[in-house]
């Protein structure tokens, strides 16, 4: 009897160590805890699984994701199977029935857009497939607006009596990032048909936004570094007069020998470019972070290399 | 996307109408679909514009072509890297099949080459009888268990879980029952329950499958106290603590039919653990799990020792593990660089009594430990080396056992592993080892090829 008034008395010790107000918001991915900051403002607090010099497709199943899971409002990830390597192993041990797949607390972004790169078969030979299609569909703003519109009905789904106030904070977002969009396509009106090549197939929503074409990438196939002998390949396809492509595209965390290398040989201009927020010095918010990708693409385009 | 279309009209109408009072929305619903609509028309004009463009790049194409070929330019060519992207809109609708709800399958392939000085059937730890599992590999070629794992939620309720293994033993083949449980999900007040048969959650290593393992062998200490690898049938109940770090707590109600149980004492509920496990990151790169378990078993003429002459024990076994890993990985990108440090400490007492091969029985009541070190290092991806000291030691456990295999050695049992693996993906894995393992009477060298191979669908691994 007193073991179990004992228990109570520490769990009763316990529980102002959680108590927090607002919901709290999980993100794998550092561009929906943003995006969930901009909606939610002080009434959520997110955080993110994962921060932008990591590559979200390898993350451990780490203890402290496992308690930042259980303590979760609203799960909110990029999905088709981006995540499909620790997220699982996360929502089954994390104890928590309010962020189970198909529960109000769990949003999938991947499932609210088009989605571009449906494979019509998968096979392991042909690398890390994702059998439904494309994961990295951030890099489509239009894309974050849709998502944005899917996670303000969530919020106030999840928190009714501040409904009004996610709606609000929705159209204020949305007001800001459409006379954003407009201001960036303007901007990328020369980039418009640059032909590219990528170290990993994590471009494909910038380069349909955009009108880019990819021309190959530096992996040889999806999730296997690149090696040597494709290397040599992809030089003798691209020449070395710097008139192959107009640019080489790689996120922070991808190893930037490759693209130098390539660089290097074939004059082509090799281009870090944040695939998050947190990326760049300069990608501090969503805004931020489109800013910083037109901008240093512009640089690279003019010849500048950076 | 139909309902929105439904509303455009309306919403047009509503936000040109003369008695709207204000530029900006009174209500936020209504300001919230203003801006909504505006989303979807610079979406759709941004398509438009790039449609045309496309068009216009066609017609281009289309008209610089000579028409020499005869027929006029029939369709424009899509420029090469232009091609409509395959799309599957929001709201796919999937036909159902009876194979939709099939459970995600996949097989593990597993196969060794060990060479020995000693001979290995004739392995054994003195003072440590192995019981279980234990033991070293089959000399030469042969496979390691081929592994089917089925994997589904039961309902909203339960998830289930099979791990069947095909094993080839003295040229018989046959297929063994692993892992078969079923678990709650979603249960309120985060626990989590568990029930059939599954690896015990004690330790670090213990629960982790074959295939996961960093070595191609089970460290000393699991060999002599858990007979490699302690499975068996029962109940868990897991609670996760509502602490901001993580804190588990995990009790078990078990069987006790395998070793260190045996015999299903104590009619059939032979066996009992609780372990608590803790863990955290210390900035990105570094991660760490700390965990504490304890295992008292009941056995009733349980077997150990050579498979001809077993000895048998029948008394208390308690046991008590701490276990520790420490992963680093530069900016926790692992797949470029990272580093293991796993560590586990084992104490037992025994008490009870023993008999020997030849009708014998003794009394018993022993204290034995042990622990194990590892470290493996990725310097570039798919390369990986490791290396790992094991030490056993006892009790002395009284002149009446002088020249039994429960005697130990005036030295402690030791082993030295050094192993190499590269893996092309997650799903393979080629393997090196070597022992220099001093356990036995005779040290002995051993070395071992080995792969890991996986197809189908593969859970994710913890941590």
């Amino acid at each position: 009897m007193t073991r179990t008034i004992k228990a109570l008395a520490l769990l009763l010790l316990l529980a102002p160590l959680t108590a927090v107000a607002g919901l709290r918001v999980f993100a794998c991915e550092p561009e929906w805890s943003a995006l969930a900051e901009e909606i939610g403002g002080d009434r959520v607090e997110a955080s993110s699984a994962t921060h932008a010099l990591q590559d979200p497709h390898y993350v451990e199943a780490r203890p402290s994701l496992i308690s930042q899971v259980r303590k979760a409002d609203l799960v909110i990830c990029s999905g088709a199977q981006l995540e499909i390597g620790w997220l699982p192993m996360l929502l089954s041990k994390a104890n928590n029935p309010r962020i189970l797949p198909g529960k109000d607390g769990f949003l999938e972004a991947s499932s609210m857009v088009r989605r571009l790169d449906v494979p019509d078969s998968v096979d392991r030979a042909q690398g890390d497939m994702h059998p439904q299609g494309n994961p990295h569909i951030q890099m489509n703003p239009h894309n974050i607006a849709r998502v944005a519109q899917a996670l303000g009905k969530r919020l106030a789904e999840l928190d009714p009596d501040n409904a009004a106030d996610y709606q609000a904070r929705t159209a204020d977002f949305l007001r800001r990032w459409n006379t954003a969009i407009t201001r960036w396509e303007e901007q990328a009106k020369p980039l418009a048909g640059s032909r590219v090549v990528c170290h990993h197939k994590s471009w494909v929503y910038l380069e349909d936004w955009l009108g880019l074409r990819e021309v190959t990438t530096l992996e040889p196939v999806p999730g296997i570094p690149p090696t040597a002998a494709h290397l040599s390949a992809l030089l003798a396809e691209l020449g070395t007069d710097g008139k192959g492509a107009d640019m080489i595209i790689r996120s922070p965390f991808q190893n930037p020998k490759p693209s130098e290398w390539l660089q290097e040989r074939t004059g082509i201009p090799a281009v870090m470019l944040p695939l998050t927020v947190g990326g760049s010095d300069r990608a501090k918010d969503l805004f931020s972070l489109f800013d910083d990708i037109i901008e240093r693409m512009l640089s690279a385009r003019a010849g500048s290399r950076s | 996307m139909n309902t929105r279309w439904f509303y455009l009209p309306l919403a047009w109408a509503l936000s040109g109408c003369p008695l709207t009072m204000a530029q900006d929305g009174q209500t936020p619903e209504l300001d919230l679909l203003r801006e909504e609509i505006r989303s979807m028309r610079v979406e759709y004009e941004a398509r438009i514009a790039e449609l045309e463009t496309r068009l216009e790049a066609a017609e281009q194409a289309a008209a610089a072509k000579p028409s020499a070929q005869g027929a006029p330019a029939t369709a424009a060519e899509p420029m090469s890297g232009y091609e409509e992207p395959a799309m599957m809109s929001p709201q796919t609708v999937s036909v159902a099949r009876d194979s939709s709800f099939n459970p995600a399958i996949g097989v593990t392939f597993q196969g060794q080459a060990w060479a020995f000085d000693n001979d290995p059937g004739d392995y054994a730890i003195p003072g440590f009888p192995l019981g279980g599992e234990a033991g070293p590999a089959p000399e030469g070629l042969s496979l390691a268990e081929t592994e089917i794992s089925m994997s589904a939620n039961v309902d909203d309720k339960f998830t289930a879980m099979l791990t069947a293994p095909i094993v080839v033993e003295e040229g018989e083949v046959k297929f063994e029952l692993e892992e078969a449980w079923v678990e709650t999900v979603g249960l309120p007040a985060s626990l989590a329950v568990r029930m059939g048969r599954f690896y015990s959650a004690i330790g670090y290593q213990n629960s982790r499958h074959f295939h996961a393992w960093d070595f191609a062998d089970q460290p000393l200490v699991y060999q002599a106290f858990l007979g490699n690898q302690y499975l068996d049938d029962g109940l868990q109940v897991r609670w996760l603590a509502p602490t901001d770090f993580y804190l588990e707590f995990s009790a078990e109600l078990l069987r006790g039919d395998r070793y260190p149980a045996g015999g299903a004492a104590n009619s059939g509920f032979g066996a009992q653990s609780l372990s608590a496990k803790t863990g955290g990151d210390i900035g990105f790169s570094n991660s760490w799990l700390l965990g504490l378990s304890w295992l008292g078993a009941d056995a009733d003429g349980r077997a150990s020792g050579s498979e001809d002459d077993p000895l048998y024990f029948t008394g208390d076994s308690d046991l008590l593990i701490a276990d520790f890993v420490w992963k680093w990985a530069p900016n926790g990108n692992s797949r470029q660089r990272n580093l293991i440090l796993q560590a586990e400490f084992l104490w037992r007492n025994e008490n009870g009594e023993y008999s020997l091969p030849d009708g014998a029985t003794g009394p018993w009541d022993v204290d034995q430990r042990g622990w194990y070190a590892q470290a493996v290092y990725q310097p570039f991806p798919r390369w990986r080396f490791g290396a790992r000291y094991d030490q056993l030691s006892s009790d002395e456990p009284g002149s009446w056992w002088l020249d039994t295999p429960l005697y130990p050695m005036d030295s402690d049992p030791r082993r030295y592993s050094l192993m190499v693996d590269w893996s092309n993906s997650e799903f393979s894995r080629l393997r090196l080892q070597y022992n220099y393992d001093s356990a036995g009477e005779d040290a002995d060298n051993q070395f071992g090829l080995q792969y890991i191979f996986s197809i189908g669908a593969h859970g994710a691994h913890s941590f």
